[in-house]
């Protein structure tokens, strides 16, 4: 039992606060912090720093421009950049995509692809879910017919983050009807500018445009965009899903989380004290402290036997139920933290260039929305009760 | 980082785990249980043999342990088995304490507890005390070169069978202030010295002590008069570390007996873990379970640091593990059904004990409330 990091680590942690002092600007730190819109640009601006410093791409080895990282320095760098608000890796192409490419992509997409997906030359969104196609993602439709060197893909995709940001998109297809759903799926990368697709945003419950609906009309896809073999997709999708989930639990962000709503509640009054001083409001904060605490401790276990060569396995199912279960209550207690001053709805005020008074405090502005929108992470990812369904399995043999 | 135990205390558990296992069965052990002193002396004296109580003291007391993960190994292995031995009071509270802040004198009993040859308790909390540590109206009056101990001290562990017991009174100061406290060590047997045994609804033992103006001397005070406090919160965080350590280990056991009647009862013409129903709340007992592990871990860890880091981690455990270990025992018991209802079955009781854990050195609102104020203050 030893529960330091070593001096080597200790040495990678104060490089990494060093290399965020110097090199994330102050002004999209404040805006990750204060809650506010992200543009492309922002993300753009954070990916080519990290990249300037070879620290773009943690998943990847050294050999393919990847950083080559162990479990624990991942683990640490993102701490690190979440506790400085720094924007997240957009991950479809860097976290997704790229490790299925090393693994199961011919020589000439890794050759083609990876490097661009590293100078931030396409843009990446995931084409997974569809209309009909949501927990039971392997009853998906969207068809792919051979016609020569082409497939022709018609169908629908839908949830599909920043897809309006997108340059590509890697779809799982149907090549096959006449089997069992999980054998007659591809894994197919198309260019957004084909002729034959459409974006058309989803707006979620908290007014916020995240998220998009991709239609495919007979969509021509070169043959050589097909990644491995035809029929195979849903090996490596599954690949792709449980790849490198030491950040599943997301720690660092309910521990900036936390941070926040302590802040918070020092600030906001109740009975002429610090909210943070009332005796149900700080047991409930306390609540979640504890249980936050024991999930890092779990965490931690979790990456450390990663470190040591162990493959999470269900691990990463029981860490992201908890996480999301613990994320949904800080966004939750957030929202109550700010009283009647919650319920102002100022989409505009999100934005950077917003120059008006608040109504109430600055801080009120975007907690709602943000608990509203929280509500997905119990959902996204395999919801909750998937998880559940495959601990059930794979732990308990039930 | 590593979470891996060490080669010494993966022996000690994997020895502890063959021996319970020969040795300490179901059946066995409530009969123990039900015996006049609760427990076995027989298998006392064989678990001293094996170590377990050197372990969880250190070296320089003539133990081979007494770190935080030592504590641990040991207790979460006999909560796998509800062992009703007197470990607890004895090696880790009283043995503690001494090694602690003991004399010389008082240390060197250490070799014979160590042993398996001399019982200890632990004699703190009051009939109105509930969890508070520092709440003490037992009195201690200066005479010549000594003192007159009167109070009373609620359910004491192991408080009918100790051969010593360690008592803590007030010297000085309010009713509930920190400092004044102070510890003597007693012989069970000394004058004015009564108690009133009883089994507890866990199967272990407990008493009721009353002191009389009890006569003791300057050296048997343990540590420095007035300033026991300090010595009792450590005392009572390696309890709470211990029983936190053995609601894990009981919490194993029901989780393996419920997964195995869910996957063997049929009902409906399948086994009932295939009933999604069941199969997602044995998932959430799972999961709860590891997060109350995860919470042990990180308080047996942090039990060298300082106090405020100490006593965070060590609240926050015995919070989650509360919450866990109710969590286990009522869906333990719904889970079985009717079967988990009967004395003749072995999981109601680990639920039993499950349940009673909480009672032990404050309760999950306790800690809450605790690591709350803690919190705060920091």
């Amino acid at each position: 039992m030893d529960m330091n990091f070593t001096p080597e680590e200790v040495i990678f942690r104060n490089e990494a606060r060093s290399f965020l002092a110097d090199r994330l600007p102050d002004a999209l730190a404040a805006k990750v912090k204060g809650g506010k819109r992200l543009g492309k640009a922002d993300y753009e601006l954070w990916h080519d720093r990290l990249k300037k410093r070879g620290w773009l791409a943690w998943h990847w080895p050294a050999e393919h421009g990847g950083t080559g990282w162990t479990p624990i320095e991942k683990h640490i760098f993102e701490e690190e950049c979440v506790a400085a608000g720094a924007p997240r890796v957009v991950p479809f192409g860097l976290n997704m995509l790229g490790p299925v490419l090393i693994k199961f992509g011919s020589d000439e997409q890794r050759s083609h692809y990876l490097p661009r997906i590293l100078n931030g030359d396409d843009w990446w969104c995931q084409g997974y879910s569809e209309p009909g196609s949501g927990s039971d993602l392997a009853s998906l439709k969207t068809k792919a017919v051979r016609d020569g060197d082409h497939y022709v893909v018609n169908g629908q995709k839908t949830w599909t983050t920043l897809g309006h940001f997108a340059d590509w998109i890697f779809c799982l297809v149907r090549t096959d009807s006449d089997c069992k759903p999980q054998e007659g799926i591809s894994f197919l990368l198309i260019d957004m500018k084909t002729p034959g697709i459409t974006v058309q945003p989803i707006i979620t419950l908290d007014g916020e445009h995240e998220v998009n609906e991709v239609f495919f009309e007979d969509v021509r896809v070169p043959v050589g965009n097909l990644v491995g073999e035809e029929n195979k997709g849903w090996t490596y999708a599954k690949y792709l899903l449980t790849y490198e989930r030491t950040g599943i639990a997301g720690v660092a962000f309910a521990k900036s989380g936390l941070a926040h709503l302590k802040q918070v509640a020092s600030r906001q009054m109740k009975g002429g004290k610090p909210l943070a001083q009332d005796p149900l409001f700080a047991t409930r904060v306390a609540q979640v402290e504890i249980d936050l605490m024991a999930m890092e401790t779990f965490n931690l276990r979790i990456v450390s036997a990663a470190q040591h060569g162990g493959v999470p396995g269900v691990e990463s199912s029981m860490l992201k139920i908890k996480g999301t279960e613990i994320r949904q209550e800080i966004t939750d207690l957030l929202r109550r933290a700010l009283g009647p001053y919650a319920a102002p709805f100022v989409p505009e005020a999100l934005d950077a260039g917003y120059n008006e008074p608040p109504i109430g405090p600055d801080e009120a502005n975007p907690v709602a929305s943000q608990y509203f929108n929280m509500r997905k992470v119990s959902i996204y990812g395999g919801s909750n009760e998937i998880q559940k369904n495959i601990v059930a399995k794979m732990m308990l043999g039930l | 980082m590593d979470f891996n135990l060490s080669d010494d205390r993966r022996m000690l558990k994997e020895s502890l785990s063959r021996f319970l296992q020969d040795r300490y069965g179901f059946e066995t052990r409530n009969e123990i249980a039900g015996s006049e002193e609760g427990f076995s002396r027989e298998l006392w004296a064989q678990m001293a043999e094996l170590g377990l109580i050197g372990a969880m003291l250190p070296e320089e007391v003539g133990g081979f342990g007494g770190e935080g993960f030592d504590i641990m190994t040991v207790m979460e292995e006999l909560g796998r088995a509800i062992v009703v031995e007197p470990v607890l009071p004895t090696a880790v509270l009283g043995a503690g304490i001494l090694a602690d802040a003991g004399s010389e004198t008082q240390r060197s009993l250490l070799e014979s507890v160590i042993a398996g040859e001399r019982l200890l308790a632990f004699a703190h909390g009051e009939p109105e005390s509930r969890y508070s540590l520092s709440e003490v109206r037992c009195r201690a009056e200066k005479t010549g070169n000594g003192w007159f101990l009167s109070g009373q001290k609620a359910v004491v562990l192991n408080g009918d069978t100790a051969d010593k017991i360690i008592v803590s009174a007030r010297t000085s100061g309010a009713d509930d202030a920190e400092s004044g406290l102070t510890l003597f060590l007693i012989d069970a047997d000394a004058k004015g010295l009564s108690g009133r045994g009883y089994a507890t609804v866990d199967g272990g033992r407990a008493a009721e002590i009353t002191l009389d103006s009890v006569e003791v001397s300057d050296e048997d005070m343990v540590g420095t008069v007035g300033e026991a406090f300090p010595v009792i919160e450590r005392a009572v965080g390696r309890g709470i570390l211990a029983a936190c350590a053995e609601a894990l280990g009981a919490m194993e056991t029901a989780k393996d007996m419920t997964l195995e009647y869910l996957q063997t009862r049929k009902q409906f013409g399948a086994p009932l873990g295939k009933f999604q129903v069941l199969q997602h709340r044995m998932v959430e007992m799972c999961l709860e379970i590891e997060q109350a592990r995860s919470a042990t871990i990180l308080a047996a860890g942090r039990m060298n640091e300082d106090r405020a880091a100490r006593e965070a981690a060590l609240s926050a455990a015995k919070n989650l593990v509360g919450r866990t270990a109710r969590l286990v025992a009522e869906e333990s018991i719904q889970m079985h059904g009717g079967i988990g209802m009967t004395w003749e079955y072995a999981l109601p009781h680990f639920a039993k004990r499950l349940t009673m854990i909480d009672h032990l050195f404050g309760d999950a609102d306790h800690h809450l409330e605790r690591f709350a104020a803690l919190s705060q203050a920091s």
